[in-house]
């Protein structure tokens, strides 16, 4: 295979890093780490001869060398406290630069059958735990940065709820970057796991503590087994000139459920692999998104539904709001396996240009493999609606409102189904900030 | 309902029809591809210079090309060396000058095939090409055409009366070097037709060719060009069928439609290239390069495609909408039983302004077929107010076959309008329950309700397609129904 990208920057330092990273020594561990970084190696990082790649070129971060954080940077407590969202109650984990910082984190009664920790710290003191879970919901690495994340992998969050419970608050995940100063890379992995008939939310928020130039390369792995109900909300807002690529790989059980809402609303390049793997009979997923690019942002959403049990349920639903110089991706693939009949499968990809230069690419993808099926998906691009825009100014709204209020129904939309309340308003809140300062509207 | 049922009824278990091989003697080139084959293919045909150079450019592009593997498509590598890359009935050195002087046995081909030339002549409005491996044998109706001055005649004839034209256009909508398939071609095309409708004309009678793949491990790359000046107007039909053999054939065309200010080109297919028999063995490989431009403003080219042969097929006919408020259109009926695979769709490139473009896409899968739609709307930065709309919908019948949606969408413009929705499903068992209460057999019943499913491509069909459409997809879904 052809070297798209050259990688061997990250090869050398994680043969640098190796020896010191957490459980270093343990045999399936260094071979899970090893195998990877050969991946990296081999495949370098994508380009766009690569298909899945197509329309997001990664020059802006193959320009620089980003080095791995180290633990212990600061994060100022003021910060953490300045970036929560009002009025949520949750169980938080506070990660600076992908590392868990217990001193920022906030556990207090943590309800029995709840285990929340640092990965780095489960994988010194515990590692048979994590063993049968780690890798198993990523399967193989669909391209480099999975793989650079792999051959790192060291610390990140584990959320472990056992079964028949039911968490009374969400677990909030919050990653501060750029902590190190510039150029850094941060490599967290997430595992949660919900057991037999529990339920959980899970937030997922990235944030940047400068406007430092950092990478961020994110991979959380969910396994909702069965009767489970799972909600996991993923947040980006680092700084517009940061990177972000990262993935969420679940395995969902048999008459389990998991939804899962992916905002995007700062980046200046974000890339966000999703595979769903809907493993048993009568599982259910829900992917929501929502992503808002402006400046010279790039935003690559890729979605993957996996039907391979029959009597599942699949429902996609993705809008992105697209102005100045901006770019979205859309690429949602759903498989509906041999053998997996009766499957109802639905997705949706809708965008609102509102600039010249904007540039919206979408690829929906159906693949199906057995017959007796509902598939359907959709995907559109377009305008705000003259009539819409008419029908407000004649009960008395001038030009900017009527197209502010369209473009946050827009935006909406996806965001009324959010629960926790709280998680909603605040980001409604963010979405209506970001419109504000958009001159397009005003066209 | 009744005539086609009963048809469907007759053709059920039966093998492939058009299945048989004509005893002729061929002039057949030896299996391999250099430039000494390519010189030969140019001096066989008394080409111009320029086009043995054209030749070989496409060749050298070739040479350093590889075969396209992102299609949802698996076969083993093809050895291009091991084609025969020219083969000529004989018999037909000279050249016919009308149908006395055609090979008897010829004409008792055709006759097989249900288009006996004689009748032909006499069926109003059908000028029939008919090309029987790489060499032109009859060409009908010339007269007619030639009074209000359009050109339909073989490539290679148009190349020695109408060089400039032929030059002026050829490789101009698809370039020598376009993708593999069709830089093949570009260096071993051997025949094709050519059309040239002038100003203003509207072409008297639809155009009509009919391809035959006949000699053994001959592939046929056909290199088809039609023009529509200004405000002209043509329709075009092309059909296929293919004798049975367990060798795969490949075939490789180019087809290059032009369409100047306020022309209109309607190109109709009916493929219906040897399957392959039920164990996937032997059938047509059909790699095929299609494309369009609407060079001026209002101009209008609309595909029409019928695919029910082939082992494979790889094509996917477009359209550049380059003129102002220009119109692209594809309808398509891609059915694919027992070990069929067919990855099809088309790309609507929108250049100019107020352009708009229609998809729409009937899959059929049956057996162990694989059916893909791939398609591409791309709209570019000027082209302001383009509009697209396209729907893909897909039928399973059976559960070891696949149907596939890759649709791509590229917007660069935020007046555009962009609409695309697809869905699969099966045949509803309440819908057999109600016809098979009406009294139809099962059979009758999933033909109807296919025929149904796809009545909004065969309604683009000229009549005597369609009509031949609704047959051909009965016939192939032979073994499938029930």
């Amino acid at each position: 295979m052809r070297t798209a990208h050259d990688a061997s920057t990250y090869v050398a330092a994680q043969r640098d890093a190796a020896a010191d990273l957490p459980a270093a020594g343990r045999r399936w561990l260094d071979q899970c780490r090893s195998a990877a970084l050969a991946q990296l190696e081999l495949t370098g990082l994508p380009d766009q001869s690569n298909e899945d790649w197509k329309y997001t070129p990664i020059r802006p971060i193959t320009r620089e060398a980003f080095a791995p954080a180290q633990a212990g940077s600061d994060c100022p407590r003021q910060f953490v406290v300045a970036s929560t969202i009002p009025n949520l109650d949750s169980y938080r984990l506070v990660f600076v630069d992908g590392f868990w910082s217990p001193a920022l984190s906030h556990l207090d009664d943590l309800p029995a059958g709840v285990t929340l920790a640092g990965l780095g710290q489960m994988l010194d003191n515990d590692p048979a735990r994590i063993e049968p879970w780690l890798g198993s919901a990523l399967g193989s690495e669909p391209h480099g940065f999975i793989a650079m994340n792999s051959s790192f992998v060291g610390d990140g969050a584990v959320v472990e709820i056992n079964a028949g419970v039911v968490l009374d608050k969400p677990v909030e995940l919050l990653f501060v970057s750029g902590c190190g100063g510039s150029g850094r890379l941060s490599l967290p992995r997430n595992l949660v796991v919900a057991h037999s008939g529990s339920q959980a939310t899970v937030i997922e928020r990235h944030v940047s503590l400068l406007e430092n130039r950092s990478l961020s390369n994110s991979v959380s792995e969910v396994i909702v087994e069965s009767d489970a109900r799972l909600t996991h909300h993923a947040v980006q807002q680092e700084s517009p000139r940061s990177f972000h690529v990262g993935g969420l790989f679940v395995r969902v059980g048999r008459r389990a459920e998991f939804r899962s809402t992916t905002v995007t609303l700062d980046g200046a390049l974000v890339r966000r692999d999703a595979l769903i793997n809907l493993d048993d009979e009568q599982a259910q997923a829900r992917l929501d998104g929502l992503y808002l690019a402006f400046g010279r942002s790039h935003v690559d959403n890729h979605t993957h539904v996996v039907h391979h049990a029959p009597n599942g349920v699949s429902r996609e639903h993705y809008k992105g709001v697209l102005g100045d110089r901006a770019r979205a991706v859309f690429h949602g693939r759903i498989v509906v396996q041999p053998g997996a009949q009766q499957t109802d499968s639905q997705q949706r990809n809708q965008n609102l240009l509102l600039s010249r230069d904007a540039e919206v690419d979408s690829k929906p993808q159906l693949e199906i493999y057995a017959d007796n099926v509902k598939c359907t998906h959709g995907a559109t691009v377009g305008q705000l609606d003259e009539g819409a825009i008419f029908y407000l100014r004649s009960r008395g709204l001038d030009q900017v409102q009527a197209r502010r209020a369209l473009t946050r129904a827009f935006a909406a939309d996806v965001l009324e189904r959010m629960v926790p309340t709280a998680l909603r308003s605040y980001l409604e809140q963010q979405v209506n900030d970001r419109m504000q300062a958009v001159s397009e509207i005003e066209r | 309902m009744g005539p086609v049922a009963t048809d469907i009824g007759e053709l059920v278990g039966r093998d492939y029809r058009e299945g048989f091989v004509t005893d002729i003697e061929s002039e057949t080139l030896p299996p391999g591809l250099d430039e000494e084959v390519i010189r030969f293919l140019s001096a066989k045909k008394h080409e111009p210079k320029f086009i043995l150079e054209w030749r070989f450019e496409a060749y050298r592009r070739w040479c350093e090309m590889k075969p396209p593997q992102w299609a949802h498509l698996h076969h083993l590598p093809i050895d291009f060396q091991a084609i025969s890359y020219y083969s000529a009935p004989r018999s037909n050195k000279d050249g016919p000058k009308s149908l006395d002087e055609v090979d008897p046995k010829l004409l008792e081909t055709y006759d097989k095939l249900g288009i006996p030339l004689e009748e032909q002549k006499a069926l109003a409005g059908v000028a029939v090409d008919a090309v029987f491996d790489s060499v032109s044998v009859a060409t009908t109706f010339k007269d007619k055409l030639a009074e209000v001055g359009v050109i339909f005649c073989p490539l290679s004839e148009a190349l020695a009366n109408h060089p400039d034209l032929v030059r002026q256009y050829l490789g101009s909508v698809v370039p020598a070097a376009d993708n593999f398939y069709a830089a093949l071609n570009s260096a071993v095309f051997t025949e094709g037709s050519f059309v040239y409708v002038p100003k203003g004309v509207r072409c008297p009678m639809e155009l009509s060719t009919y391809f035959r793949i006949n000699a053994l491990n001959t592939g046929q790359f056909e290199r088809t060009l039609i023009i529509a000046d200004e405000g002209s107007y043509v329709s075009y039909l092309e059909g296929c069928t293919a004798p049975m053999r367990d060798e795969n054939q490949l075939h490789a065309a180019v087809v290059e439609l032009v369409a100047m200010k306020d022309a209109q080109i309607k190109y109709s297919t009916v493929q219906n290239w040897y399957p392959g028999d039920e164990q996937g063995r032997g059938g047509i490989y059909n790699f095929v390069t299609k494309r369009g431009a609407c060079r001026g403003a209002n101009a209008k080219i609309s595909w029409t495609q019928v695919e029910t042969g082939s082992a494979i097929t790889w094509k996917y006919p477009s359209v550049l909408l380059e003129g102002d408020a220009s119109v692209g259109e594809f309808y398509s009926v891609a059915l694919t039983n027992n070990c069929q695979q067919a990855d099809t769709g088309t790309k609507m490139v929108h250049i100019g302004r107020d352009t708009s473009s229609t998809i729409i896409s009937k899959g059929i899968s049956a057996g162990r077929g694989q059916n893909t739609y791939r398609g591409l709307v791309k709209v570019l930065q000027g082209a302001d107010n383009a509009r697209n709309y396209s729907q893909c919908d897909s039928l399973l019948m059976g559960d070891r076959c696949g149907a596939h949606t890759f649709p791509y969408l590229e917007v660069k413009n935020p007046t555009a309008t962009i609409e695309h929705e697809a869905a699969t499903s099966k045949i509803g068992e309440d819908q057999l329950f109600y016809c098979r209460q009406r009294g139809l057999s099962e059979e009758d019943a999933v033909t109807m309700i296919v025929n149904g499913f796809c009545k909004e491509v065969f309604r683009e069909l000229p009549m005597e397609f369609a009509v031949e459409a609704q047959k051909l997809l009965g016939i192939s879904l032979e073994g499938a129904v029930g």
